[in-house]
């Protein structure tokens, strides 16, 4: 199975490298833009099977090591089987 | 008494960090690397500066797996004392040893310069009348910007654990928030370089004043010798 981390600046922390990227976007001619967040995404490829214990695992490694939950949000999706 | 100075790959002020207590304090300094799973009754670990694992996936979350923070984890946790300066204040600050967290700076630039710093009032150790209202210790760092949420901003200023903040903000800290220290007092860090600040030719001397107040938190005797 694949699964895709998605991890992106909580909402109250000041994002300054989504700040400037939406300066430039602007300067590209982007009108009405509201708001930008860089994030990353991390994909795994993984040999097991779906389970409630896999995805506990998942959150547990999400939250310690793959995003900093004082600073951001994570959330995965899982493909294939 | 000993100081433990760590070394993971990417470390790069371990040097400067080792002599500055070594040669400043006229302390027994040593070097202990990441992989090794005890502190050899060190005294003070000091997590120093640098890119630790290239900064891959964020500045210290890499780190603060290492073998050898198990150990430091174990020795904060019976009092012992913890200085982290620049890469290392984000590691301890990844592994939940000190609150908040160091993102990008405001600017999106590495900042190396000397800053002045007013010093806080944090406990009997660190506070202006013993090390003097103002600072000037060098910074060098791209994510340096301290956060915390509103509730960890609410316990910083009523534990006092804030220990010194920029006159001029380099980096858009929270509050200028330059180093904090932990509940307990014996968990210290900072993005200011107190490691290149003892030398007659560094901006200053301040990072030996620094160094004694860590010390004196836990070891009043020993901040005293050697002074």
């Amino acid at each position: 199975m694949k699964i895709k981390v998605f991890v992106t600046p909580k909402r109250n922390v000041l994002d300054p490298q989504g700040a400037a990227v939406g300066h430039a976007l602007e300067s590209l001619g982007l009108k009405g833009l509201k708001g930008t967040r860089v994030g990353k995404v991390i994909e795994l490829e993984l040999d097991a099977p779906d389970s409630p214990q896999l995805r506990a695992q998942l959150d547990r490694l999400c939250g310690e090591l793959l995003s900093n939950p004082v600073i951001e949000d994570y959330r995965y999706e899982i493909t294939g089987r | 008494m000993n100081i433990a100075v760590l070394q993971f790959p990417g470390s790069n002020c371990d040097q400067d960090a080792f002599h500055l207590f070594a040669s400043g304090l006229g302390l027994p300094t040593r070097y202990v690397w990441h992989k090794d799973t005890g502190l050899g009754g060190a005294d003070l670990v000091v997590v120093p500066g640098g890119f630790s694992y290239g900064d891959y996936l964020r500045c210290g979350a890499i780190a603060r797996f290492s073998p050898v923070m198990a150990a430091v984890r174990e020795h904060a946790s019976r009092g012992g004392l913890v200085l982290g300066i620049c890469n290392g204040f984000q590691i301890l600050c990844e592994a939940g040893l000190l609150p908040g967290a160091l993102i990008r700076n405001s600017s999106l630039e590495y900042r190396c310069m000397t800053c002045e710093l007013a010093v806080a009032d944090a406990g009997p150790s660190f506070n202006p009348a013993v090390l003097g209202g103002r600072l000037r210790l060098p910074i060098g760092h791209g994510e340096g910007n301290y956060r915390i949420d509103e509730a960890g901003r609410a316990r910083l200023e009523s534990n006092r654990q804030v220990l010194l903040r920029y006159v001029d903000n380099p980096n858009g800290s929270l509050d200028s928030i330059a180093g904090v220290r932990n509940e307990a007092g014996n968990v210290f860090g900072m993005m200011p370089h107190p490691d290149r600040a003892f030398e007659r030719f560094h901006p200053s001397r301040d990072g030996l004043a620094v160094a004694r107040a860590v010390l004196a938190s836990r070891l009043p005797e020993v901040a005293r010798a050697s002074a």
